[in-house]
């Protein structure tokens, strides 16, 4: 009548307890599905917001582009640090490392050079809906980005720890390189919306173009 | 922290200082209690916020500290305390806490660490949203919808510090849901025990599952239209604020959209519904299935109905807005798919009927709560029949009816889960049985209180008596029966929240004067009831995990010693699911 065998959970470890590197990447894929709601939601009501009457375009400041390819090649040397760091070669993944995370970092000051120049032009967050979205989405990517440099830091320093088995400790590397794709993805789509999505377009994909 | 070896299990010394054990805690249990107390005392504020304005409806101008500026404060603080602070926190954050590593098989959440900073977070929501009965003009008092334009502007009550405190403390609370919430679903994935495949989890299981997973999807809507209206308040901006005149003077704003604010406060405030709701749903399946002996009719289908129902729930939001205006085919498409629902709803309505027939039903405490609750969501479910129709909404929308529906679905109904899960696993968490005549006595004032209190609102509601309002007095159109009417539902009310002391004063006393309880005083077949020790030790199982070998259903099983089958006796015991039997 019943099954003698036992359908064991696929998750957990041989003795029967979970496994924490699993959980934790887990657990960022869901965090990645949180703040894609998230941004989703943003651009959703930007895109709403820019049907209003009163809508002006921004012109973007050229400091994005320099944004965009610091992103990008944070992205390609945290993905490198990943491999290296799965590979065991300790020689290799420091610079890797550290290059990713002052990519990142440089990113956000990268950004604050660009609100500066917005801010010289007299374009301020209150001025003009189209200004403050493109502050307060920034802002939030940025913020982001800092909390994946605070998770960088995490790894940083269990790496750099005398006792570290470099395997032991690389999927906190990985982690941090899928993050770090993601921040890029959500940018690439924030830049596209902010520099590209006009009143027309919204109207068209609403029906009324 | 999780335990990817024996080893990790050594260095996890179990706390011994009072400060790690039971305040600055990681263990699930303590957090659990920890938001659940709070939930619990927050809740109270808002029983007490109920009867004030209670008082001003049934005996208008009687007592003079309520005027109309407080009144509105107290709905508004009334609504949000019961919605957000105390349903949502007590359900994820008290019964996802405690049951989820118990029913499961596993020693904690995952990261614990994660869990502890969750109810520390919240904890903060808590004391800022209090904070604002203190800030000059007092709380907000916009409605806990919290519309603009009116929500920031001068002449609403606390619209200055109220309203800022209120967002702020909403934000906090989401980051501290977030946390919770990825800490539940990575736990439900990734730390169950062997054999405990998800077609074997209790069904409170899912319905936290599912209702979590809402909530990381619904409340990012709550913080982005959050963080927009709070730019607006403080900064000037006009996400929302469309260009108005405000006590004579223009107001700086222009072309913001409050119908902005609408859509995104519902695309989150109906999830939020079945937040709260679907915990309710899966806990009743496990008390009526215990309580009558009886394995729960239909496992796969209630397991399906939860998830349909929580995919459905992030498409019927609009439903709120019909009175706001809206495309006649919107309003068409927004009325169907709500009506949708009604079908998954009402399949699990009809497999807990079905459950209880011919079960051997004991009418212990949780289950005569649990049986309460079947009526009063059936009752408040067939009035959103009603009001999911555009053409009899609009009528009804500014009524008491809409009062009475949903209190009735989402105040009363799931509120009864709350008490029958407290009375239902109390023994595990304290080791000490609740006292059971004042179980009785709490079980029957509150039951039939509530319905004194709200059937008659439907009532009001179809004789066209208006919510929001202040004051009824010089409406030619209500009659004076409805003035006694609203005399007599504040009596109950007040008698009704008078009488929830005997169900604190029962978690208190028998706290210490309880019988003591045995390991598994129900006979029910789920993991929580197999811990080595009542309440469970750190680490919740001793030093071997448990192994699972048949769903938590299995009662009056043809050939069994005992009328159940724990989940974790040998497979050889039987009593295997019905996917299992050949």
């Amino acid at each position: 009548m019943s099954s003698s065998t036992l359908p064991a959970s696929p998750m957990v470890h041989a003795t029967g307890e979970p496994d924490h590197r699993r959980a934790a990447g887990t657990a960022l894929w869901l965090f990645i599905g949180v703040a894609t709601t998230f941004f989703s939601l943003f651009i959703v009501a930007y895109a709403m917001r820019m049907d209003a009457p009163d809508w002006s375009p921004i012109a973007m400041p050229w400091q994005l582009w320099l944004s965009t390819a610091l992103l990008v090649a944070g992205s390609l040397f945290m993905q490198r640090a990943g491999t290296t760091a799965t590979a065991g070669n300790s020689a290799q993944l420091r610079p890797m490392l550290v290059a990713g995370g002052a990519a990142a970092a440089a990113f956000v000051g990268s950004q604050l050079w660009g609100w500066q120049a917005l801010i010289d032009a007299r374009v301020l967050l209150a001025g003009n809906p189209a200004a403050s979205f493109f502050y307060v989405l920034t802002a939030l990517h940025g913020l982001h980005v800092l909390g994946g440099l605070v998770a960088w830091s995490i790894a940083a320093q269990a790496l750099s720890a005398p006792a570290a088995e470099l395997p032991a400790a690389a999927w906190r590397v990985q982690l941090c390189a899928r993050y770090w794709h993601f921040l890029l993805v959500v940018w690439a789509v924030l830049f596209a919306a902010l520099a590209l999505l006009t009143p027309e377009i919204v109207r068209f994909i609403c029906g009324r173009g | 922290m999780a335990y990817a070896d024996t080893d990790d299990l050594h260095e996890h010394h179990e706390p011994q200082s009072f400060i790690t054990k039971y305040v600055w805690s990681q263990d699930h249990k303590v957090i659990a209690v920890q938001y659940g107390g709070t939930a619990i005392l927050v809740g109270i504020v808002g029983l007490v916020l109920s009867n004030l304005m209670r008082l001003q409806i049934g005996f208008p101008g009687v007592f003079e500290f309520i005027n109309a500026e407080r009144y509105y404060q107290f709905v508004t603080m009334h609504g949000m305390i019961m919605v957000i602070y105390l349903l949502t926190a007590l359900f994820l954050g008290g019964f996802g806490n405690y049951l989820i590593p118990l029913m499961i098989g596993a020693r904690d959440m995952v990261f614990p660490y994660m869990n502890m900073l969750s109810f520390w977070v919240y904890l903060l929501s808590v004391i800022v949203l209090m904070a604002s009965f203190f800030v000059p003009g007092g709380p907000t008092g916009a409605g806990w919808t919290l519309y603009p334009p009116q929500a920031i502007l001068p002449g609403t009550p606390g619209w200055d510090w109220g309203i800022i405190l209120m967002l702020v403390s909403l934000l906090i609370f989401i980051v501290a849901t977030t946390m919770g919430g990825l800490n539940y679903v990575t736990t439900v994935l990734q730390a169950r025990c062997e054999g405990m495949t998800l077609l074997r989890m209790p069904l409170s299981v899912w319905g936290i599952f599912v209702a979590t997973i809402l909530a990381l999807l619904a409340f990012p809507a709550l913080f982005v239209s959050g963080v927009m209206m709070l730019l607006d308040k403080t900064l000037g901006t006009s996400f929302f604020m469309p260009a108005l005149v405000s006590m004579g003077q223009v107001s700086g704003h222009k072309g913001g959209s409050p119908l902005l604010f609408q859509h995104l406060f519902w695309f989150f405030g109906h999830p939020e519904v079945y937040i709260v709701a679907l915990p309710a749903f899966g806990v009743v399946s496990d008390l009526i299935s215990v309580h009558a002996r009886k394995a729960i009719f239909g496992y796969r289908t209630m397991v399906w109905a939860i998830v349909i129902i929580g995919a459905l729930s992030f498409v019927v939001w609009a439903h709120h807005m019909f009175v706001s205006g809206m495309n006649p085919w919107f309003g068409f498409f927004f009325a169907t798919s709500t009506l949708i629902i009604a079908v998954p709803t009402a399949i699990k309505v009809y497999n807990w009927v079905l459950t209880l027939w011919r079960g051997d039903i004991h009418l212990t405490v949780p289950m005569l709560f649990t049986l309460a609750f079947l009526l009063t969501f059936l009752s408040g479910g067939l009035t959103g029949l009603f009001l999911g129709n555009v053409s009899v909404d609009i009528p009804l929308s500014g009524t008491y009816f809409v009062v009475a529906h949903f209190h009735m679905v989402m105040g009363v109904a799931p509120l009864l889960v709350v008490f029958g899960g407290i009375y239902h696993w109390y023994p595990k968490i304290t080791g000490r049985m609740l006292n059971d005549t004042m179980g009785k006595t709490h079980f029957w004032i509150t039951f039939l209180g509530t319905y004194l209190i709200y059937f008659p609102m439907h009532y009001l509601g179809v004789l066209g008596m208006p919510r929001r309002y202040y004051n009824y007095e010089g409406y030619t159109f209500i009659p004076p029966s409805a003035h006694s009417l609203n005399q007599f539902i504040t009596v109950v009310a007040l008698f009704l929240g008078a009488a929830q002391m005997i169900y604190v004063f029962n978690l208190l006393w028998s706290l210490k004067y309880g019988e003591k309880a045995p390991s598994n005083p129900w006979r029910a077949c789920s993991l929580e009831w197999f811990t080595p020790q009542t309440p469970p030790k750190h680490l919740n199982w001793g030093p071997k995990l448990p192994s699972v070998h048949r769903w938590a259903y299995a009662f009056n099983m043809p050939g069994s010693r005992e009328d159940f089958i724990p989940q974790n006796a040998p497979a050889s015991a039987g009593g295997a699911e019905p996917s299992q039997e050949h």
